[in-house]
């Protein structure tokens, strides 16, 4: 179980306000999609709770400052999977889900049998069991897309932050990676999902913030707060809503 | 979060082509590679200008036999040998721990311009009569050549994920050393210096004594723990450095004992022998498709093939026969520039 909470955080990237003054506290067991227009700061928000880029303001994680936790005890509580992930070496598929590890291991240890029982587990939640000896390099989007996934879900860390997880999947694996997120905040962890389909963040998530312009615009649920007032202001469209649907119909003049 | 859940699958997933530990790679190569590393010894200690038989070869070495023989062996060959082996095994692990910090194939010390560098300071504290005052200073030059090399190859190709960027960064810097080396042997009241130019930038093991050994060593060594403290590190890596910072790396750090690492060692082992090139290329190059790919299982296995390489391309350079004798970087670069221009190849796929 752990929770993150953001206080005033705010990111200054050559003299542009790229996010400013985000106040959140995110709960376990919650699906909380980030949502905005490109360029709204999303990443860049996601980046400074990971303590990635540096930040005002204050990020705590189950309450303590995160930068009083070490790099290793943060890895282990916070999982990340950057936009776009790529990967530098033409390692195996089992290979690279066990960097997933990297943080518990003991100077100087090998993997123990727990950290293969936890390699075999999110290999196994991910559906990506039978690739194992593939080269990770030569996967097709669907596959590499899950790989990846089930490398950020070996850290079997408290809360899972990943970044467009969707980008460039078929409609089929786009619903398979939501389902993923959501059983994974259903066992308890807190998930933060940067997204840009608006029907699958209604019907999947429990909670989204909004970005614009770097500033939160709303943050609830989706179905309370995706309003087409909200949809004019943030994103300059208009959409047609449906039971948990939400589908851009065209721009705001 | 994850207790209640089971694997679907019961059969657990074994890797059965790859060693299963991360720090892995190291142990079905290893053997093989310290035979190499053993027979490259005996091999440097046993083939010279001067035929000695292996059985006088083991007397002279046990202390007995011929007295010239036994100086020849134990003045020139031992110390030749040591060095070889511990410039190789420096030069093949700052390759493998340059390529993996840089996600790059193409890095290792030479094309970054460390290697010319680290001669231009050991040249400048040679001819300029500061090393003869002063015998470390010449490893401290070399170290801090390789380091303002370094520091300089950074700063110009920046965070610059292109590995091209970097290698031309690289040509730049290693140029622009190159010419210094030059420049500082033509200024200086020395008349070999065409020859020792071309000592100074191709490297040589010729003539080197147990002071050479001494000096060399202690950076080496420094050099090795450094970058072979580096595999987790490097490994995380593979993910980017988001993804290797989100999983504990300490990115600066890692950044630090790099730099320092790769100076202090190849500077350490230009010092004595100039400015060997390839090797760190061509070792990892080879060493890559035995392992799991993963940067770290590069790095030991590197050290070891490296030190064999270099004492059998100096075998190689007092065999075969010429006039004067071949330097040790002619017989690198033709075997390491045909990996080198076949990866270049490959790269220019991505422009």
């Amino acid at each position: 179980m752990v929770s993150i909470a953001a206080e005033g955080v705010g990111v200054t990237l050559d003299a542009r306000d790229v996010v400013r003054d985000v106040t959140v506290a995110l709960a376990p067991g919650t699906l909380v999609g980030v949502l905005g227009p490109n360029g709204a700061g999303k990443s860049t928000l996601v980046r400074a709770l990971l303590g990635l880029v540096p930040h005002a303001g204050r990020v705590t994680i189950d309450g303590e400052p995160r930068d009083a936790l070490t790099r290793a005890e943060r890895a282990r509580r916070v999982a990340y999977l950057p936009q776009g992930q790529v990967l530098h070496w033409p390692l195996s598929v089992r290979r690279l889900v066990e960097l997933g590890r990297l943080p518990h291991l003991a100077p100087f240890s090998r993997l123990s049998d727990a950290d293969r029982r936890a390699i075999d587990r999110a290999m196994a939640r991910a559906d990506v069991a039978a690739l194992a000896q593939r080269d990770a390099t030569t996967l097709s989007g669907g596959e590499r897309a899950r790989v990846m996934l089930a490398r950020a879900l070996a850290v079997e860390a408290g809360a899972l932050i990943v970044d467009e997880p969707l980008a460039s999947l078929d409609p089929a694996h786009q619903i398979e990676g939501m389902e993923l997120l959501r059983a994974e905040a259903d066992a308890g962890a807190l998930v933060v999902a940067v997204l840009h389909d608006l029907t699958l963040a209604t019907r999947f998530c429990d909670r989204v913030l909004v970005l614009a312009d770097g500033a939160l615009a709303t943050d609830g649920a989706p179905r309370h707060v995706l309003t087409p007032a909200l949809l004019a202001e943030v994103y300059g469209i208009t959409a047609w809503f449906g039971e948990g649907l939400v589908v851009p119909t065209g721009r705001v003049r | 979060m994850n207790a209640a859940i089971t694997p679907t699958r019961a059969e657990p997933v074994e890797a059965p082509l790859f060693l299963p530990a991360l720090p892995g790679g190291v142990t079905r190569l290893a053997p093989a590679l310290l035979l190499l590393v053993l027979f490259a010894a005996l091999l440097g200690v046993a083939v010279g200008s001067a035929a000695i038989p292996p059985g006088r070869v083991l007397a002279a070495l046990a202390g007995r036999g011929d007295d010239i023989e036994r100086a020849i062996l134990v003045e020139l060959r031992v110390p030749r040998v040591l060095l070889g082996l511990a410039v190789g095994a420096m030069l093949g692990l700052g390759g493998a721990a340059l390529q993996g910090y840089l996600r790059n194939p193409l890095a290792e010390p030479s094309v970054l311009g460390a290697s010319n560098g680290a001669a231009l300071g050991a040249v400048i504290a040679l001819y300029f009569g500061l090393a003869q005052a002063w015998p470390w200073v010449l490893p401290l030059l070399a170290i801090a050549g390789a380091l303002a090399t370094l520091a300089l190859l950074f700063t110009l190709a920046g965070r610059s994920e292109s590995p091209l960027t970097l290698i031309l960064a690289g040509i730049a810097v290693s140029t622009l050393a190159g010419a210094g080396i030059s420049l500082a042997l033509n200024l200086s009241p020395n008349p070999f210096a065409a020859m020792e130019i071309m000592t100074w930038l191709l490297g040589s093991l010729e003539d080197r004594s147990f002071r050479h050994v001494l000096l060399a060593l202690p950076c080496i060594g420094v050099g090795i723990v450094l970058l072979a403290g580096q595999g987790r590190a490097l490994d995380a890596l593979t993910l980017g450095e988001d993804g290797a910072a989100a999983l504990g790396v300490d990115l600066a750090a890692t950044r630090r004992r790099l730099l320092l690492g790769v100076a202090i060692g190849v500077g350490g082992a230009v010092a004595v022998s100039g400015a060997i090139g390839f090797v760190g290329l061509i070792v990892p190059h080879l060493i890559r498709p035995l392992t799991d790919r993963s940067p770290s299982a590069l790095l030991w296995p590197s050290a070891l093939a490296g030190a064999a390489l270099l004492v059998l391309a100096d075998v190689a350079v007092r065999v075969i026969p010429t006039t004067s004798e071949l330097r040790l970087g002619v017989v690198t670069a033709f075997l390491g520039v045909p990996v080198f221009l076949a990866h270049l190849m490959r790269e220019r796929r991505l422009w």
